[in-house]
């Protein structure tokens, strides 16, 4: 008989080593999915982690691996937080979209008008988009009771409509020759998030990233407003004793994680992706949900979960073309990372007794 | 009868069936929210389930085995949920969420292959002359099986909870966990139970979008339907006739509005698209207002862990 007796402080040692163990379990049970899917585990596993990496053409994807991590850090860094208080905001993915949205809009107004604002006015903008976004479930959660879990996912599909919409009508490109999307951003110098240095995939969306890691650590961790948080996500009633106020406190963690995901949206439509069309979001905001919690909600723990899971893309990517293998196998990987991190949490916070409780 | 170019007859008799996916996966997570758990993963559930009845019923031909299949993935994710939840107590809201992303995944994964197949028909029950009384016929006696079944099991939830012993120790278990276990109830086997009844349910719901409603395979083709049964479940204050009225709501505005794009308004495609989800927020927002100052309807231990310490 194994009981489980909790411990009167989370482990130390097991809150560094779960995502560890979870990534071995994970890259094992993903061994075994691979060979159920017919293709050599152990070869998957290092086209997937090892090869982009240090592989033949490691260079052109150590790259990659920024533009994809940018994104998933800066959301991901500012979906933390919110998780520390206890608020879930998980429609990211929709305030990404509407940061895209919102800068777009702005640089297809001002086309082919070259300005040295128009490119911190976009980054204003994607903030807005994203921050207003998140601020319709924050108002409804402070003014009514109404649950922020629902309505920030109901509204990623009202954004994903809304994104559809706009490529098919309003900011479709006059000279696309009918075809759906904008113009292409990449092409208009003054909107264009070009790489900072070339090859190695640092974009404007990177370097926010890397402030977002070190502006959250210093408010998470050196800042009254992060012991607030903290206190309001493991003892609310404590919390409210000692002043903190519940409705700023949505309005904070739903604004802060609303404005990274437009930001992230914003670095991305006028970077790497380039124009507005239906298909532009991707999944950044929700695989940002299991970059913060691989994370440990920690800033520094997102920046390694992040690079980790842009690898797993990125490998992914590479097994479909080496391998054929199909491309949801990897999200059914990321999946499963999820899990078991979440089933190796149990070695956090209890004991593992053999034998019966008590004895 | 026709108002505004919408058939209202043809409008009502499409509603039933467009609730059914949702109706089914309202009710099944509405007995395990009255056990205590909230799993957010139905929307993962119901892709298993939809994915995995659309391949059995293939591959067997025959339709009722594939909505049993249907059932089985949707208990088997819930048994994973609540494996995690239940044993490793792991937080509900984040295991949810792991459910609902790795559900999309597999299924995709599985689903690779079964597009553009189309499945083996549902059979429509025949009531003879019943089916030809105007207006009524056409409404209540010109759907499929699962249709019925799905307000048999509306009733039943709804008799076992209010009615049975089971019921009332499930509804112990759910309102204090604590009190239930000082009873000598095995709280985690209850709720292991209700999470299983609730997967079996949403993935019911999910192979009837596959194998009815739409009826093909196409990945992520539940579109949030798993969230709009959350939401259902908030809107009928836990009991089992309102998720009823919700979902027949909701799949009132699903067929009307799919009837408006059919009927050629000059409302874009996309804007209409967006009515189910903007609806259901305004519902929720409505009765989340009428609820802040009355009573709580929500089972007072959801989503809390248990853990048994003696």
């Amino acid at each position: 008989m194994i009981t489980l007796v909790r411990r009167p402080t989370p482990s130390k040692l097991w809150t560094y080593a779960t995502p560890i163990v979870a990534v071995i379990a994970t890259m094992i049970a993903g061994g075994i999915l691979f060979a159920v899917l017919g293709k050599h585990p152990v070869e998957a596993i290092r086209v997937i982690f090892w090869d982009p990496l240090f592989g033949a053409n490691a260079g052109y994807f150590r790259g990659q691996l920024l533009v994809k991590a940018g994104p998933l850090i800066l959301i991901a860094a500012g979906l933390a937080i919110g998780f520390r208080a206890g608020i879930w905001n998980i429609g990211a993915e929709g305030q990404y979209i509407m940061g895209a949205l919102f800068s777009a809009w702005l640089a297809l107004k001002m086309y082919p008008t070259e300005s040295h604002w128009l490119f911190p006015a976009m980054i204003v903008l994607g903030a807005l988009g994203g921050l207003l976004w998140a601020m319709i479930p924050a108002l409804l959660k402070v003014v009514f009771g109404t649950s922020e879990i629902l309505v920030s996912l109901m509204l990623v599909y009202v954004a994903e409509n809304l994104l559809a919409y706009m490529s098919f009508g309003p900011l479709k490109n006059p000279e696309g020759y009918g075809f759906p999307g904008s113009r292409n951003l990449q092409d208009y110098p003054s909107a264009y998030n070009a790489e900072l240095f070339a090859g190695t995939g640092v974009h404007w969306g990177v370097v926010t990233a890397l402030v977002a890691v070190i502006a959250t650590y210093i408010l998470m961790h050196r800042h009254i407003t992060g012991f607030r948080i903290r206190v309001a996500g493991e003892a609310p009633r404590a919390a409210r004793f000692a002043g903190v106020i519940p409705a700023r406190l949505v309005i904070f963690c739903l604004g802060l994680g609303g404005a990274f995901a437009g930001l992230a949206g914003m670095f991305e439509v006028s970077g790497p992706s380039g124009q507005i069309t239906d298909s532009f979001n991707v999944g950044y905001g929700f695989t940002a949900i299991i970059v913060a919690f691989l994370g440990r909600l920690h800033p520094i723990g997102i920046l390694l979960a992040g690079l980790l899971m842009a690898l797993t893309y990125i490998g992914g990517d590479m097994a479909q073309l080496v391998l054929g293998l199909p491309s949801a196998a990897i999200q059914v990987f990321q999946g499963m990372l999820l899990f078991f991190l979440l089933a190796f949490d149990v070695l956090t916070n209890f004991h593992i007794r053999f034998g019966r409780a008590g004895a | 009868m026709i108002v505004g170019g919408i058939d209202i007859v043809s409008l009502t008799a499409t509603l039933m069936g467009a609730s059914t996916p949702v109706l089914l996966a309202a009710t099944g997570e509405l007995v395990a929210e009255k056990s205590g758990v909230l799993n957010l993963g139905v929307e993962g559930m119901m892709i298993m389930g939809a994915v995995a009845g659309f391949a059995a019923a293939v591959a067997t031909g025959n339709p009722v085995l594939g909505f049993a299949m249907g059932a089985v993935a949707g208990a088997l994710m819930a048994t994973l949920f609540a494996f995690l939840t239940q044993k490793l107590l792991s937080n509900q809201v984040a295991t949810g969420l792991a459910l609902t992303l790795f559900g999309l995944g597999l299924s995709a994964l599985i689903g690779k292959g079964y597009e553009g197949v189309r499945p083996p028909p549902t059979a429509k029950i025949d009531f003879g002359p019943l089916s030809d009384i105007p207006v009524l016929g056409r409404i209540l006696f010109s759907h499929d099986w699962m249709v019925y079944l799905s307000l048999i099991l509306v009733a039943v939830v709804w008799y076992v909870l209010r009615s049975t012993r089971a019921g009332l120790i499930l509804r112990a278990v759910g309102e204090s966990h604590d009190a239930a276990h000082a009873l000598g109830y095995r709280v985690v086997a209850v709720r292991f139970a209700a999470l299983a009844f609730g997967g079996a349910l949403a993935g019911l719901g999910g192979a009837y979008l596959s194998l009815v409603r739409v009826p093909q395979w196409t990945e992520g083709m539940t579109a949030g339907a798993g969230w709009i049964a959350l939401a259902i479940v908030v809107f009928a204050s836990w009991r089992p006739w309102r998720v009823l009225l919700g979902a027949y709501l909701f799949g009132g505005i699903t067929a009307l509005q799919l009837q408006l794009q059919a009927a050629g308004y000059a409302i874009p495609v996309h804007i209409l698209s967006m009515a189910p989800y903007v609806i259901t927020i305004v519902v929720l927002v409505i009765l989340s207002a009428i609820h802040r100052h009355g009573v709580q309807a929500a089972p007072a231990s959801l989503g809390k862990s248990f853990h048994a310490s003696s």
